[in-house]
């Protein structure tokens, strides 16, 4: 099994965190992974995506063009990737900030109010989560448990925020399914 | 074997630092900044010497001298700061001083843009600098190898006192993927030609002005016998799929990553398709495309730049069969999809 991803949004919505926390997860699990960002003149409000490859095989080409996932935290980030999905793949659409429906028929469209959940959580910065919970329910790529394990390293310093984050994951495990 | 996740920069520092290079001399550029950044934390760590020079003139020029006292020393930049350091390579190569340059390509010419690109083939492996010299230059295709290359760089400078390049491209540097790194070296080569104080010894002198005609010329003939010795040496691609391939596409670095998903494709749809990669990009892996030529009804050269490393595909060819080329340049990165329709195109007589 191969997931090819893209996870987009603007720069400080926490996309590229988002594809390093599955990839870490995905290397607990001893799958190949490849993480790719998008790097540019990228600032606060600009627009960053990253491509994410989680598999059972060695990954060949690191850089997404057909993916089989799409993850837009924005607008102009659904806009831009959405025609990137393969028929049969899967768009994760963050409709606190989208207002738009996905026109295609032949991919699977999860609305998620990451923003929404997030806030009523008590903690904005967690609409990522929100979003990789709704995408882990919905694929099985990698585990929440790893998730949360490749945080826990990440946030050594900070093991307070554990719990908000456990609970971004699980609320948007929960929308799907 | 523990699996770290590091970005391709870091990693080139950490294997550089596990080489035992203990000296760091650079100048910010994008999209390389991760090395310097990584080496300015890690080298105070561990009594090695991290300095930000104020131009990359001075850094390859500080390069020169802590090669010239036999240290362990690399710099690092992209494309239009390797250009700058392009006198200082040529007096390092001329003075048979060993040490590791990283050029992370951005796309050209001029300042150009910050995206990847495979445009400095030619002065990489060409010269680059002035005068008959050339530098060992490696292309990893991921960043387990540019760690490997990396680590394995600093040995091939010192054992034949030649400046060894690393060749990436942004993604290289700033993408992420597992690595497993080598064992911290302990044991280095005896330099009995650096300048580490006389101290009753004989005199030692780095130099490279010989106003002699005579004298340059046996230097230049010297380093000719070199550079053939590492050719004999050294040489290496990998090859995939290449056997029973009736097109080969020639391509290094992460395009060959990309080719090798369009090759996958292209023998899903009954075509046989192969790819040659050279890793050494100087010295160029000759034979082994001659040989292909032997089979294979075409080639087809995959870069991301105008056409360069396909002048040395046509040399090792020499007219067997013909050679096309694809690329995309100015920071734009080939899709699988394109590389395929231009295998195809090529396989039909077509001229891409």
């Amino acid at each position: 099994m191969t997931h090819e991803l893209i996870i987009a949004g603007f720069g400080g919505q926490g996309v590229l965190s988002m594809g390093q926390l599955l990839v870490r997860a995905g290397l607990i699990e001893n799958k190949e992974v490849s993480w790719l960002p998008s790097y540019g003149p990228e600032m606060r409000g600009g627009s960053a995506n990253c491509s994410v490859i989680i598999s059972d095989e060695p990954v060949v080409a690191p850089i997404v063009t057909d993916a089989s996932c799409l993850m837009a935290m924005n607008r102009p980030s659904l806009e831009k990737f959405v025609s990137s999905v393969v028929p049969g793949g899967m768009v994760f659409v963050n409709s606190s900030l989208i207002d738009i429906k996905v026109e295609r028929t032949d991919v699977t469209v999860y609305y998620v109010p990451c923003n929404q959940i997030a806030a009523e959580l008590g903690n904005t910065k967690v609409a990522g989560n929100v979003m990789l919970g709704a995408f882990i329910a919905a694929t099985g790529a990698v585990s929440v448990e790893n998730v949360m394990q490749s945080l826990s390293q990440t946030f050594k310093n900070k093991q307070h925020l554990l719990g908000v984050n456990r609970e971004a994951l699980e609320a948007g495990g929960a929308l799907v399914k | 074997m523990e699996k770290h996740l590091m970005k391709g920069a870091e990693a080139i520092a950490e294997a550089a630092i596990l080489a035992g290079c203990r000296q760091f001399f650079g100048y910010p550029i994008t999209p390389q900044n991760q090395i310097p950044e990584y080496m300015s934390k890690r080298m105070p760590q561990i009594g090695g010497c991290f300095l930000q020079a104020e131009s990359e003139v001075s850094a390859i020029n500080m390069v020169y001298g802590a090669a010239g006292s036999g240290a362990r020393v690399m710099t690092s930049s992209s494309s239009p700061g390797i250009s700058l350091k392009q006198e200082g390579i040529s007096y390092i190569a001329c003075a048979e001083l060993p040490c590791v340059i990283v050029n992370i390509v951005r796309g050209g010419p001029g300042l150009g843009g910050i995206q990847p690109a495979q445009s400095d083939y030619f002065q990489c492996t060409k010269g680059g600098g002035h005068g008959d010299y050339r530098l060992i230059v490696l292309a990893p295709d991921s960043v387990q190898e540019a760690v490997d290359f990396t680590y394995k760089a600093f040995d091939l400078a010192d054992k034949y006192r030649n400046p060894v390049l690393i060749l990436g491209d942004g993604m290289i540097g700033q993408m992420m993927e597992p690595v497993v790194l080598p064992e911290a070296k302990t044991e280095f080569v005896d330099k009995p030609w650096a300048t580490t104080g006389r101290k009753g010894k004989d005199r030692r002198i780095i130099n490279s002005l010989y106003i002699d005609p005579a004298v340059l010329e046996q230097i230049n003939l010297e380093l000719m016998k070199k550079y053939e010795l590492i050719a004999k040496n050294e040489t290496a691609c990998e090859e995939y799929m290449a056997d029973d391939a009736d097109i080969i596409i020639a391509a290094y670095g992460t395009t060959a990553r990309i080719a090798k998903k369009s090759i996958k494709e292209l023998r899903a749809k009954g075509i046989k398709a192969g790819l040659i990669r050279p890793i050494t990009l100087w010295p160029f892996p000759s034979e082994a495309f001659s040989k292909a030529a032997d089979h294979a009804k075409c080639m087809l050269t995959v870069e991301m730049s105008c056409g360069q490393m396909v002048e040395d595909v046509r040399l090792a060819v020499n007219g067997k069969v013909p050679v096309d080329f694809f690329g995309r340049v100015g920071g734009m990165i080939p899709s699988w999809k394109e590389i395929m329709a231009a295998a195809e195109n090529t396989l039909k007589g077509g001229k891409n």
